[in-house]
């Protein structure tokens, strides 16, 4: 058996509610800023929550070949994003990717496609509610009750042809490896929102056995539409109380938090093998150093109230790193905000780091993006490890006051410097109750 | 030393029946499972049959456990009763001495259908006027009635991981769960990567494959927008004729297959059946288009050469191919010139055939449930026929065992799965030794 590859981080992709691209994002989250406001992608105004967190404005021909414009028309919010952060994260690493190429922006390409690939994590994507209920209504009858025979005849051909691709989760890495010709190991997990840290996981196992060199990996997902929203008001998770005042609606692991703000966005990290970055003399942000994961086994619509999942997911990463709780200098949980997610989080957390936790500071961003679904995890581990490459640990929004269970040292006001070897970040799925954490290393050869 | 991955469990839920065996035979005898849909009124559809799993009750498979699932999709249920089986089979329940932090899941889940009635009662009140005209889209009066008539659990359950949250509580599976939906390839793709999470040592035991329903009206409604659907209504039995000239589509299946995926000195120290071994694994992405697969069958070329690399095999040790085989114009042909690419002229000498043919595909689940048929076609030493294969088309031009299972030796077989967008699967399995 070969022996493991080192692998590290190269590139970073985000598209969050509070910046588009790496710097625009640490810029915000250094500044405190907050991604939530009322909602302007449809009216809200149906729904007791009436606040999100949507992206800043993009367009998506900056982001993919001229040649590559017409495919827009088959691609979702979910997809987009994912484009706008493969577009920043091959950019951010220095790939001259064949999407930089026909844009003019490179020479010629710097990779070897087969060896390029793709873990993108995706939602349930919900399909063009106005598209759909537009053919749908072509179906009913006169009484205003629905005729599937009617749809069959004639409804059904008001939607267009290409209708099912615009929600098949996979799309968003097909688009992507399409831009950019990553012809590699390619794989869609869909995990909730932990579907990120599994996604950049299994991309660390991938370059670490020798089956790719490089990995752009993560996830993107879009809530900010009718569809999506309903599940959570419907499941009673979101905060209904604070529209008024939505830059302080979202309170991970504060003692008054009532719940999740929805929101959109992804990440994308380009993962290489130490070998492949040096070769090219890439920047290197840091190395990966660990993975695990695990799953609740009491419920999987309610998280298990101690937290056996959390801890188990994070014992394994410590324990793929080798090395001990006390030699993590950064914490940063997923931090959902609803009562339930972040009690049964602290309890493993607590479980596992203990006593470490009263020395090192802890980061969520969750305050300030909301719940970016399948992206949450990417945006959590851009965030992670620009704080470990800068050595600076940025304010975690709305963290005040704490739970009194909590061991968290969130930074409040004024970023902290920190020198920060090891870090480590997890993710977990609100329903369905997959758990996983990653480990990072500060780069020394 | 590295660590062997061998399959010690199989269970299915499938158009033939939900039991190994029986269906094992009837796919041998090449029967179909198609039928005219029942599901729904598809009566002025363009497509009015599918291959539908009948006389399916989770009871059957769970007794009193059922209970606590009963609010599960029908993706989620399928899934239950194929993992029980295979749990059986793998004589897992006598074990004593598991360790469930190291059992995982990896499924090629779909998303569970969408709650169709109450999905257009809120469409049509969103886009009906006071007046009661059509109109568009009014998000308000949407929301109201979304909001009175969508069940919370049933939205939830439609997530495409629940299926895996479900399997991790009956069965304590505490450790890695992942999900993945890379459409048609899902589940081949689980079973894979389930083999690199054992193999590198983060599990020794995953419940692993897919499960999948799309037959409802806005499945059937997505696929005939595409085209891709045989329109064959007046002979639905002999609509899905994979690598026949007259092939017109592909046609929708449902169902499950979960496999017992274990260490192999796991398995020998718990004394469980060991049915066969997985070796070589491929993933690959097209990159190409997301309407059509790359003319020259790049990526599936390339991803039946990575698993053949990974199992250490060449194309001479391989004895029967399992094809993606859906049945439609440009996958059979795409996929015949891609086994060409790797077997080259030994390629007309391997039997290659296609399940689908009757039990149609089964979109996520379809992987998994053919790789179960090709544990059984090592085990008997006999490949499963295509049926419906009548009339030669130059562009297949492969041993398709067309309409008659064989008998032959098989110690080494390949299985294909493709999706949509250029997602590219294969999984080579061995004979236990």
């Amino acid at each position: 058996m070969q022996a493991k590859r080192r692998v590290v981080v190269t590139g970073l992709g985000v598209a969050s509610p509070i910046g588009l691209g790496v710097e625009a994002f640490w810029d915000a989250l250094l500044r405190k800023r907050c991604g939530l406001r009322r909602i302007e992608a449809f009216d809200p105004s149906g729904f007791s929550t009436q606040i999100g967190g949507e992206l800043p404005p993009f367009q998506l021909g900056d982001h993919i070949p001229k040649t590559y414009r017409k495919s827009a028309k088959v691609m979702s919010r979910d997809i987009r994003i994912a484009v706008v952060c493969a577009y920043y994260a091959v950019k951010d690493a220095g790939l001259n990717t064949r999407c930089l190429v026909q844009r003019g922006e490179a020479e010629q390409t710097n990779l070897d496609s087969p060896r390029f690939g793709a873990n993108i994590g995706a939602g349930l994507v919900c399909t063009d509610l106005g598209e759909l209920t537009a053919a749908l209504s072509t179906a009913a009858q006169d009484d205003g009750t629905f005729s599937l025979r009617l749809w069959g005849t004639e409804g059904m051909s008001n939607l267009a042809p290409l209708w099912l691709l615009k929600s098949l989760p996979n799309m968003l890495a097909c688009h992507v490896t399409i831009v950019h010709d990553a012809q590699g190991p390619s794989n869609t997990i869909t995990c909730g929102e932990a579907s990120s840290h599994l996604a950049v996981g299994e991309a660390y196992r991938t370059i670490a056995r020798g089956d790719a060199d490089v990995c752009i990996c993560g996830g993107a997902e879009s809530k900010m539409n009718p569809l999506a929203l309903s599940r959570p008001q419907l499941l009673g998770r979101l905060n209904t109380q604070d529209n008024e005042t939505p830059e302080r609606s979202c309170r991970p692991f504060a003692q008054d938090r009532r719940g999740m703000i929805a929101a959109e966005g992804g990440g994308l990290a380009i993962l290489e093998s130490l070998d492949h970055a040096r070769a090219r003399r890439a920047r290197i942000y840091a190395e990966l150093i660990g993975f695990g994961a695990s799953s609740n086994t009491q419920g999987w619509a309610d998280p298990c109230p101690r937290g056996l999942d959390v801890a188990l997911a994070l014992r394994n990463a410590l324990n793929d790193a080798g090395i001990t709780a006390d030699q993590i200098d950064l914490a940063a949980p997923f931090g959902a905000a609803t009562q339930d997610h972040d009690a049964s989080e602290l309890a493993g957390w607590n479980d596992v780091l203990g006593g470490r936790l009263d020395d090192i500071p802890a980061l969520t961003t969750r305050g300030a993006t909301g719940n970016n679904g399948a992206g949450s995890g990417a945006i959590d581990f851009a965030a992670t490890v620009l704080a470990l490459h800068r050595s600076t640990v940025p304010p975690s929004l709305n963290t005040a006051p704490a739970d009194p269970v909590s061991r968290f040292r969130f930074v409040q006001d004024d970023p902290v410097d920190a020198r920060i070897d090891r870090a480590i970040s997890f993710g977990m799925a609100l329903s369905g109750g997959q758990r996983a954490a990653l480990v990072l290393r500060r780069f020394e050869e | 030393m590295e660590r062997r991955v061998v399959i010690t469990g199989i269970g299915w839920v499938t158009p033939l029946g939900h039991e190994i065996e029986s269906v094992w035979r009837r796919i041998l005898a090449g029967e179909s499972g198609v039928a005219p849909t029942t599901l729904f009124d598809a009566s002025t559809f363009p497509t009015r049959f599918s291959a539908e799993v009948k006389n399916f009750a989770l009871a059957d498979f769970l007794g009193d456990d059922a209970a606590r699932h009963k609010r599960a999709s029908r993706n989620t249920q399928f899934a239950l009763a194929a993992a029980s089986m295979a749990w059986k089979s793998a004589r897992l329940a006598d074990c004593m001495a598991l360790d469930s932090t190291r059992v995982g899941v990896y499924l090629g889940g779909g998303e569970g259908p969408a709650d169709f009635i109450p999905s257009v009662t809120a469409a049509i009140a969103g886009c009906r006027g006071p007046d009661g005209k059509m109109t568009s889209l009014d998000f308000v009066r949407w929301t109201k009635t979304a909001l009175e008539v969508f069940d919370a659990t049933s939205e939830m359950e439609q997530e495409p991981n629940l299926a895996g949250g479900h399997l991790a509580v009956q069965f304590n599976a505490q450790g890695p769960n992942l999900n993945t939906l890379t459409a048609c390839a899902a589940s081949t793709q689980a079973i894979g990567e389930a083999m690199h999470v054992i193999r590198y040592g983060d599990a020794d035991v995953i419940l692993s494959g897919g499960t999948h329903s799309m037959i409802h009206p806005l499945g059937i409604t997505g696929f005939s927008r595409l085209t891709t659907l045989s329109t064959r209504n007046d002979a639905c039995q002999t609509a899905s004729r994979p690598f026949d000239r007259t092939r017109d589509g592909f046609v929708l299946g449902e169902g499950a297959g979960v496999l017992i995926v274990e260490e192999l000195e796991h398995a020998r120290w718990r004394g469980a059946p060991i049915l066969a071994e997985i070796v070589g694994y491929g993933s690959t992405a097209d990159a190409f288009r997301i309407t059509d697969v790359h003319e020259n069958g790049r990526g599936a070329t390339a991803s039946m050469r990575a698993a053949l690399a990974g199992a250490e095999l060449t194309p001479a040790h391989i004895d029967y191919i399992s094809a993606h085989g859906t049945g439609t114009q440009e996958n059979d042909a795409v996929e015949t010139l891609a086994i060409r690419n790797v077997f080259g002229d030994r390629a007309k000498d391997i039997p290659v055939s296609s399940v689908k043919s009757m039990i149609g595909h089964l979109i996520a689940a379809a992987g998994a449930v053919e790789l179960i048929t090709c544990i059984l076609a090592i085990r008997d030493g006999m490949a499963p026929p295509t049926i419906n294969y009548n009339t030669a088309d130059p562009k297949c031009d492969l041993d398709y065992v067309p309409n008659q299972s064989r008998r032959m030796t098989i110690n080494a077989v390949l299985s294909n799965s493709f999706g949509f967008g250029g997602q590219n699967t294969t999984l080579v399995l061995r004979r236990a030794e």
